[in-house]
């Protein structure tokens, strides 16, 4: 049996997507920007999905700009907004849980002379919006906050993030990559001037994303070439791609069990004696589970279970090219020796409740068995 | 993620040696909780020579299979010639560690002379008893 519990890194591409993008291969591949009828079909497929899309998340067609991921839409809104607004100021909020997409840009931007406040969150991954407002100064041009984060499932108050934005006159980003198709997004009510969004992580192909950017939010481009995307991202537009990133978000609108599968293995594992949950108890990604499994260690934890066929992920430091745990577990408070073991088990609206069945016996052998080969399990 | 050779994996999944063993005269203790690596290696010798073995060890695959590897070198060895046991003989046996595990994960050659020195000290202790 093969069990694929890593929908947090990437997903599945669902077949009826595929199907979709098919026809804009092998047919209807001309270029958007051609004026001839194989440009125009390809075109008019673009629309339709854009205008899809802005309806998804309540914004306008314009306001929709197509990129190659969410890394980039992070790269172009951040580096963006930096270089449009450098004159009014240099000072960038953000958390010290981002997605690296995030955190790179904004350590990159502190060589350059920008400054950063990373905020931290508590022991659930929350931010704290009175210190969020605090941090806001006459020099801020950008508060970029995640909607949901990637290895812990948390989710944050969006709209009180969007409102001290709006209040304050400062930018507003989101790194809604993980959020995206999975909870209700609507840039309107949230006051969200800036949103990443990637159709890889929700049965859409890879290499396509988005940048959602409010109608009068001021971004210098950092992809210069033939000016595609109202000049925000030049580059030949990715036909296929975007009609199944649509289709994709089309699909995500389906019922699914995910939520009930969630609890169910949250439940299971925290049977499992000195097991602890990591990330927020309800205010979670309804696809997210995180657990620490302490005196063991979450790369032998992970390749126990790849044997039986079963894919998670872990943030250990054994399992990173840094030997760090994971900058997350990190900032929740979890001492190293605690957040070596920790599993992240992401389902999908395709996983089965045999197959949660197949990972909760596994994952208990295979915890009791590396615990009986702990120095620390029988003298705890 | 590190990709490990098939005797590693054959050592992580079916480890030999394992556990405390019933009856043991020393043990050495390396690594640290922080980093997630920590072997325990117990020895028990009779006429100067390992003649049971066995370990205890939180950590990654390469940290569990160094461990088992370890014993098995190191069982029905005499004090002398398991001494000489070193980390690149670990790591050779093993058909090779990726290079980020060279360093933390590969202490058990060092767990198995902590064990021996400990030994060689208790030992020591008792013959001052005794004389
Ligand atoms: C929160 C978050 N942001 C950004 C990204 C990067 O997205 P992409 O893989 O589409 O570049 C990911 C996925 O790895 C993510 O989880």
């Amino acid at each position: 049996m093969r069990v694929y519990l890593d929908n947090g890194a990437t997903t599945k591409t669902d077949p009826r997507v595929v199907q979709e993008m098919m026809p804009y291969f092998t047919e209807m591949y001309g270029n958007t920007a051609s004026l001839h009828s194989f440009g125009q079909e390809a075109k008019e497929a673009v629309e339709k999905a854009r205008g899809f899309i802005a309806s998804f998340i309540n914004a306008q067609p314009d306001e929709i700009v197509f990129t190659s991921g969410g890394t980039e839409s992070d790269n172009i809104a951040i580096q963006g907004v930096a270089r449009a607004l450098s004159t009014k100021g240099k000072h960038i909020i953000t958390s010290k849980i981002e997605h690296p997409a995030v955190l790179e840009v904004c350590k990159h931007l502190e060589k350059e002379g920008y400054e950063v406040t990373y905020l931290n969150v508590d022991k659930h991954g929350l931010v704290n919006l009175e210190q969020l407002e605090k941090s806001i100064r006459k020099d801020t041009i950008l508060v970029s906050i995640m909607f949901a984060n990637n290895e812990i499932g948390t989710i944050q108050p969006i709209k009180d993030i969007g409102e001290i934005c709006r209040k304050h006159g400062v930018y507003f980003h989101t790194d809604a990559v993980q959020a995206l198709g999975k909870v209700p997004v609507d840039v309107k009510e949230m006051k969200i001037d800036l949103l990443s969004g990637s159709a890889h992580k929700i049965h859409g192909p890879k290499g396509v994303g988005l940048l959602y950017v409010r109608k009068g939010v001021k971004l210098a481009p950092i992809i210069l070439g033939g000016g595609h995307e109202q000049g925000l991202r030049s580059g030949t537009t990715n036909t296929p791609g975007i009609v199944g990133f649509a289709k994709a978000l089309e699909l995500s609108k389906e019922p699914n069990n995910m939520l009930e599968l969630r609890d169910r293995i949250i439940n299971e594992l925290l049977k499992i004696p000195e097991t602890i949950l990591n990330g927020h108890p309800t205010q979670r990604l309804p696809n997210n589970v995180n657990v620490c499994f302490k005196y063991i260690e979450g790369e032998a934890i992970l390749l126990h279970l790849d044997q039986a066929g079963i894919a998670v992920s872990t943030g250990s430091a054994c399992s990173s090219l840094k030997l760090q745990p994971s900058h997350v577990l990190t900032a929740i408070g979890l001492p190293p020796e605690i957040a070596h073991g920790s599993i992240r088990i992401t389902l999908s609206k395709f996983t089965t409740e045999q197959e949660v069945d197949y990972f909760i016996n596994n994952i208990k052998r295979i915890v009791h068995n590396l615990r009986e080969l702990s120095p620390f399990w029988k003298n705890r | 993620m590190p990709m490990y050779s098939k005797k590693v994996m054959e050592h992580f999944t079916h480890p030999r040696n394992m556990g405390k063993p019933k009856e043991y005269d020393a043990v050495g203790k390396v690594g640290n909780p922080v980093c997630g690596d920590v072997m325990y290696i117990y020895i028990k010798v009779k006429e100067n020579r390992i003649v049971d073995i066995g370990f205890e060890t939180m950590g990654c695959a390469a940290a569990i299979a160094t461990s088992s590897m370890v014993t098995e070198l190191a069982k029905g060895k005499t004090l002398e010639e398991a001494m000489k046991i070193t980390r690149d003989d670990v790591a050779e046996s093993l058909e090779g560690l990726p290079p980020i595990k060279m360093h933390c994960s590969n202490l058990a050659a060092d767990g198995l002379r902590a064990a021996i020195m400990n030994y060689k000290k208790k030992r020591e202790k008792e013959q001052d008893k005794t004389t």
